[in-house]
């Protein structure tokens, strides 16, 4: 078992001139505004427990002031937190002296900031550099390292400009860029989208999707945005008044809301961009293989009342679908499944996002096949599957 | 004794202050010919380069200076200026002036620049330090003139000295207040690489309060200059001291030159120290 790269234990940040003393009266049971009413300190995180594994994008999503941006400083000690632990790969910072510290912010931890947090004095290149320089890296060294993320962001060209010359969607791609420069295992994202404006941000998100295909790193994503959390996190944990409230994957907290708060805050979601094919298909063991007699084929159609099969090979891979039109037809005049076996179906893969389906359910009378990379058949998929997917939560949470 | 009196109650506080200064000048006297051996000679290697130089050079530096920094035609203007305060009879004054100026601004860059840093990262020197400054500033300025006398004499040494405190607190608070200013999200960028404080320092928070301080620069020269006339009364020499003359002989054709004069420095060392801090200012501010 491989430990996970971040560990958060019981952490708590908490703001003023005592904050250890504070600690107790939140176990009271005592409120943010009742604390910061009575002793004058802001709770940021109370008790924070997760833990990340390698190669996961992390969301971390609530409303502002919820805490979220002060949890993601504890994971970099920007934020030292007043109790708890965290542990990177196994670490535990705490006990880090302040070199230590030092270093692992150099190999092991970037971060990329909302407003940027770029040096205007310092080109785009040098800005790129600049984690390399502190590390002391020679000059030819680091320039070629950087020129090599800066093409990678798409900023190539632009390197001796000043990020004052470039728009907000470039000043980011250059955080980007010098956070990856790092090569870091873990890549802290704070807000880091919000400041741009919708077509850039989405822009944005897609190409940091497709980034992290390539380069597989940990991500930690913080986000108040729900559609922009559902859309690029593998797990979601949403923080409301410096508690994270629930932790799951996109469709678990869609699915299985904690709490009411939670089913506020995903109200808003588009479910058919976050359901993929594999979570409203329904499993089917009906098939045929290409082998079989057509009349075995329409005995199957006949037992389960269906007017078209599933045509499989010896590997469980897709084949094609025949109908029982087709098949009957066939046994009159003896001919075998080749002859009636329809291949150019439209099959789905089962993480295709049910928006992405919808339209293809409408241009075809047959079921849609969900087939994993393997293309070996998951279930199948028809207009009603779809409809009912998009509402039925809807209707427990009414409920 | 009338009624609205003030009660027979005497402080020697002037006494306290004054047994005070003589007691540093004895004590520290090694100390204070040190620092007055080094200043004078400064200003006088400074004063003899400037009058060494050919006067059509020392106007092609100018004008160039201006265009670099302003336009063509502001370096034009300046070149007319210091030629204007050649014709006046006024070019040693001048240079002698300009001496003490660069001088006591280098001075007080050099003393002003790190308490400015050491201010914004301590809180309590801060807060010992501000009152200080505004103290500093609000004595009338002749009251520096006297320690002056009895540290380094009269001469160009007083005259800086006396410059000095009125001219350094633009710079101390304007460091500080630029130090202050770097917005957060830079400061936590640059720890988040894993930075050092000297690193952060050297790397992020000077170069980012730059233009800031290029203003304190800008403030402490200008103040430095305003300083001239009262400097002289101490035995500056050099336009302040044209001043003072006219003034001992109801000259007012020259007063008016050298006056103009101190004008016409003060429009050029203005214009040119606000040009190069806007070229610090260039290519800044984004992403807020």
């Amino acid at each position: 078992m491989t430990e996970p790269q971040i560990k958060l234990e019981h952490v708590s940040k908490i703001f003023g001139p005592k904050p250890k003393s504070i600690i107790p009266l939140i176990q009271e049971g005592k409120s943010k505004e009742e604390i910061l009413e009575e002793t004058g300190h802001t709770v940021g995180v109370y008790d924070a427990s997760l833990e990340i594994k390698k190669g996961e994008v992390f969301v971390v999503m609530g409303l502002s002031g919820s805490g979220k941006s002060t949890l993601i400083r504890c994971f970099n000690f920007l934020n030292v937190p007043t109790d708890g632990a965290v542990y990177i790969d196994g670490e535990d910072l705490m006990q880090c002296s302040k070199d230590r510290l030092k270093r692992i912010r150099q190999e092991k931890i970037a971060m990329v900031f909302q407003h940027f947090g770029l040096f205007d004095h310092r080109t785009v290149l040098a800005n790129v550099e600049y984690g390399l320089e502190i590390r002391k890296m020679s000059k030819l060294e680091r320039r070629d390292i950087a020129m090599k993320y800066i093409e990678l962001v798409g900023l190539k060209g632009y390197e001796h400009q000043y990020p004052s010359q470039l728009s907000g969607g470039m000043q980011q791609r250059v955080g980007l860029a010098r956070a990856l420069t790092n090569d870091p295992d873990i890549l802290l994202m704070d807000e880091p989208f919000s400041a741009l404006d919708p077509l850039i941000r989405r822009e944005m998100q897609l190409e940091l999707i497709k980034l992290q295909k390539q380069l597989q790193k940990t991500i930690v994503f913080i986000t108040h945005d729900v559609n922009e959390a559902f859309k690029i996190g593998d797990r979601i944990a949403v923080m409301k008044d410096g508690h994270v409230v629930q932790i799951g994957t996109p469709e678990e907290i869609i699915d299985e809301p904690a709490n009411d708060y939670i089913v506020d805050f995903t109200q808003d979601i588009d479910r058919s961009k976050v359901l993929q094919a594999k979570h409203i298909l329904t499993e089917t063991k009906i098939t045929v293989n290409m082998n079989d007699p057509v009349s075995s084929a329409i005995q199957k159609m006949d037992r389960h009342s269906i007017s078209s099969i599933f045509v499989v090979n010896d590997m469980d891979q897709v084949e094609g679908i025949i109908t029982i039109d087709d098949a009957v037809k066939a046994a009159k005049r003896k001919e075998s499944m080749e002859h009636i076996i329809k291949r150019n179906i439209e099959v789905v893969h089962e993480e295709e996002y049910v928006s992405d389906i919808i339209p293809k359910t409408l241009d075809t009378k047959y079921p849609l096949a969900v087939v994993n990379d393997a293309r070996k058949l998951q279930g199948i998929v028809l207009k009603v599957h779809v409809l009912s997917g998009l509402i039925s939560s809807e209707e427990n949470n009414g409920a | 004794m009338s009624m609205g009196g003030f009660p027979d109650i005497t402080t020697e506080l002037g006494i306290y202050v004054e047994n005070f200064v003589n007691y540093v000048a004895t004590t520290f006297e090694k100390f204070f010919n040190l620092i007055f051996f080094i200043a004078s000679k400064t200003i006088n290697a400074i004063d003899d380069f400037l009058v060494w130089l050919p006067w059509w050079v020392f106007i092609l530096i100018i004008v160039l200076l201006g265009w670099y920094f302003r336009s063509l035609l502001a370096g034009l203007t300046f070149g007319f200026f210091i030629f204007l305060i050649g014709t006046f009879g006024l070019w040693e004054d001048m240079m002698t002036t300009i001496a003490i100026i660069v001088t006591s601004v280098a001075i007080s860059l050099i003393i002003g620049i790190p308490i400015g840093i050491w201010m914004a990262f301590n809180k309590a020197v801060s807060s010992i330090v501000r009152p200080i400054l505004d103290a500093m500033q609000t004595m009338p300025s002749f009251v520096y003139l006297i320690p002056a006398i009895f540290f380094f004499g009269l001469g160009n040494v007083s005259a800086i000295f006396a410059t000095l405190i009125y001219a350094v607190p633009p710079v101390i608070r304007l460091t500080e207040l630029a130090i202050r200013g770097v917005p957060k999200e830079v400061i936590e960028s640059a720890e988040s690489f894993g930075s050092s404080k000297g690193q952060m320092l050297r790397k992020v928070q000077l170069p980012q309060a730059l233009p800031t301080i290029m203003a304190g620069v800008n403030q402490t020269t200008m103040m430095a200059l305003a300083m001239v006339v009262i400097a002289s009364m101490v035995g500056a020499s050099g336009l302040g001291e044209q001043v003072l003359i006219s003034i001992n002989r109801i000259d007012i054709a020259l007063g008016f030159e050298a006056g103009i004069s101190i004008v016409f420095l003060a429009i050029i060392i203005d214009r040119i120290t606000n040009g190069v801090a806007d070229r610090f200012q260039k290519h800044r501010r984004v992403g807020r």
